[in-house]
């Protein structure tokens, strides 16, 4: 099923304009759909109320799962299925697993945690974003607000957003799969 | 917030910049029809990959035999040329990783240049790998892969397996961190885009990024521990480079000095690299505003630091043979720098140890044809360091009757010839149809640390100067 969503577009053109504004505008009572900037600003993610990102997590299990796949490999390729003698060491020489396990550590965990980041944020070759405004990836910072869940009439959320910065307020139809 | 940043910093992004224009100067050339000076350069990066193919085909289907190389002196060109390029390469993730973590700024105008010339010098340190093999289609031999021996499987005690596993992490830890920071760039190219196929290209390649504040913390913290795991990962790789030789009993190799003098060399000569190639490139894509004289500046002084670690490592080197007692490490070094490879020792003397050092002036470290000359000749000086490591501890064997020298052939020069024409070939194609400059990091920074700001910051901090007379008077 497709509908059509309606949502108002604030554009800003100071980055600090838009940090200050956020939370003044979450505490009048509007609800941000989300906030498109052309790069990466700091405290934003707070002022919308975000959680703290758990990619390190998954970065340090994934980075374990490669140190405990190459000790578990080279012990027993080395130790088990064919002990070679190397000049009389030990089969399973410990300072002799530090650089392979070292690499395949930072490999699972670079790669793990991409794949995470990709898929965590639903990004893939060829997908289409809907963008609420092109110049978001220029020079403008834009903040999007969904009619359908404020309670604010929309003359209401254009006002508040222009007492708190914004620049031009426009309207935007976005057509959507609905999403169960 | 933009941080705050003291008025005696040089401004990092000059000549008023705002937002808008970071995106048309850096998307100009991407958009643009390429330039006939791009055009030539190209022409003749291509005539170079063509006459180094031919050659590296040549040595593929005959044999290494073709190269100099005889029963005493088994490595020369090959391992040189492999080292020197995989050195050059940490400067990218040296830039794009350590400064990251130090917060250093400067890197945001030149780290995605430095991390594709990583990737770039990479892979051809990795057709030197492929070549020396000598039977390069059993390459994957190196790796841990089942096999009809009953499954014998490599011998991972040996430096030259850590090797493959540290030089293949390493290209593709480079290559997943260096795309990541390109998404957003691809982006905003993508919504500029007229044309259909750019579009299609360009959005095919951006992966339908948003820009959304809740993708930007992500990614964020993407590129944060990406930094962290690339900062130990490139100070390993050259380490384990350096463990094929100090590991081995070869008088001059064995040595434990080698992982940092290698590290440091590596870093010594990526910046060269970097320079040479930022200094062109900045020319030729109209980049001044962004990658200026004080970018110009911090680089000659890590080139300058990393140069003079370098010079007191092959002084100790020559200290530690000397008091090991050991004759035949101190012949080694006697025959460096005396024996029939005098002029490779002392060419590396001069351009490794003497020649950065005339950066301690500042204004040959701020001189664009200074600085161009002397990366030039930093890269020579390393080359020869490999060199100098690897054919002249090798060809005096521990039997006179063994002693051989070694005459490169056109093969061997060939071959060192396809790995320039595959780097600049690569080089080029980025330079045109990537961003050179990250957009994205440079429009974060350009609050803080452009040329508008600290104008304004320097009117503040002189009125502030104007009222403290009136404010002492208060005080009285």
């Amino acid at each position: 099923m497709e509908t059509n969503k309606r949502y108002l577009v604030g554009v800003f053109d100071d980055e600090d304009v838009l940090l200050k504004s956020v939370k003044k505008i979450r505490n009048s009572g509007v609800k941000i759909h989300e906030v498109y900037t052309p790069f990466p600003i700091h405290g934003l993610d707070e002022a919308l109320g975000y959680k703290r990102s758990r990619l390190p997590i998954a970065a340090f299990l994934f980075g374990i799962t490669g140190t405990t796949c190459a000790v578990a490999m080279i012990s027993l390729m080395l130790g088990y299925d064919w002990p070679m003698i190397i000049g009389g060491k030990p089969f399973v020489p410990i300072p002799d697993l530090v650089p392979v396990s070292f690499e395949l550590t930072v490999l699972f965990a670079a790669l793990g945690m991409v794949a995470t980041f990709l898929i965590t944020n639903n990004l893939w070759p060829g997908k289409k974003p809907i963008l609420f405004d092109s110049r978001s990836t220029d020079n403008k910072f834009i903040m999007a607000v969904d009619l359908s869940k404020n309670k604010l009439a929309s003359d209401e959320i254009t006002s508040i957003l222009r007492n708190f910065g914004a620049t031009e307020v426009n309207t935007k139809l976005v057509e959507e799969e609905v999403v169960v | 917030m933009s941080q705050v940043v003291s008025p005696v910093r040089e401004p990092l992004v000059i000549g008023g910049k705002t937002y808008a224009d970071v995106t048309e100067d850096v998307c100009r050339q991407v958009e643009g029809k390429p330039t006939k000076l791009w055009l030539i350069c190209f022409t003749l990066a291509l005539i170079t990959l063509g006459y180094g193919s031919y050659c590296l085909f040549y040595t593929w289907w005959t044999g290494i035999g073709v190269w100099g190389l005889n029963k005493t002196v088994g490595w020369a060109w090959d391992i040189t040329n492999f080292v020197w390029w995989v050195g050059i390469g940490h400067a990218g993730t040296l830039i794009s990783a350590i400064l990251l973590l130090f917060r250093q700024k400067w890197r945001t105008s030149i780290n995605r240049a430095a991390e594709a010339m990583t990737i770039f010098a990479v892979l051809c340190a990795a057709s030197f790998i492929l070549a020396h093999m000598g039977r390069p289609w059993l390459a994957h031999w190196a790796l841990p892969l089942p096999n009809t021996y009953g499954s014998l499987w490599v011998n991972f005690n040996s430096p030259l397996v850590w090797d493959v596993f540290a030089i293949s992490t390493y290209l593709t830890v480079s290559l997943v961190f260096w795309y990541i920071g390109l998404i957003p760039d691809l982006a905003t190219i993508r919504d500029r885009a007229r044309n259909k196929v750019s579009k299609f290209v360009y959005g095919a390649m951006s992966f339908g990024w948003d820009g959304s504040a809740k993708t930007w913390a992500r990614y964020e913290s993407v590129s944060l521990i990406l930094a962290g795991l690339s900062t130990p990962l490139v100070l390993s790789v050259h380490t384990i480079v350096s463990f094929d030789f100090a590991t081995s009993v070869i008088p001059g190799w064995h040595t434990t000095i080698f992982p940092p003098y290698f590290v440091a060399g590596a870093i010594f000569s990526g910046f060269a690299m970097v320079l040479t190639l930022m200094l062109i490139t900045r020319e030729v894509f109209n980049l001044k505003e962004y990658i200026t004289i004080g970018h110009m500046e911090s680089m000659n002084k890590i080139i300058m630091l990393t140069g003079s670690i370098v010079g007191v490592a092959y002084i100790t080197e020559l200290f530690i043979a000397w008091y090991s007692g050991v004759q035949y490490e101190q012949y080694a070094f006697l025959n460096r720098a005396t024996g029939p490879y005098w002029w490779a020792y002392w060419s590396m003397m001069t351009c490794n140890v003497i020649s950065p050092q005339l950066f301690w002036i500042r204004k040959i470290r701020r001189s664009v044809a200074a600085t161009f000359i002397l990366s030039i000749i930093v890269n020579i000086g390393m080359w020869f360091e490999r060199f100098v490591i690897i054919v002249t501890s090798l060809h005096r064997d521990y039997l006179p009757s063994s002693w051989a020298m070694f005459y490169p052939t056109m093969y061997d020069i060939g071959d060192y010839i396809f790995s320039f024409g595959l780097f600049f070939t690569l080089f080029l194609l980025f330079a045109k149809f990537l961003p050179v400059v990250n957009m994205a990091e440079v429009k974060a920074i350009l609050k803080s640390s452009s040329a508008k700001v600290a104008e304004k910051r320097g009117a503040a901090v002189q009125t502030d100067f104007q009222a403290r007379p009136a404010f002492n008077k208060d005080v009285e």
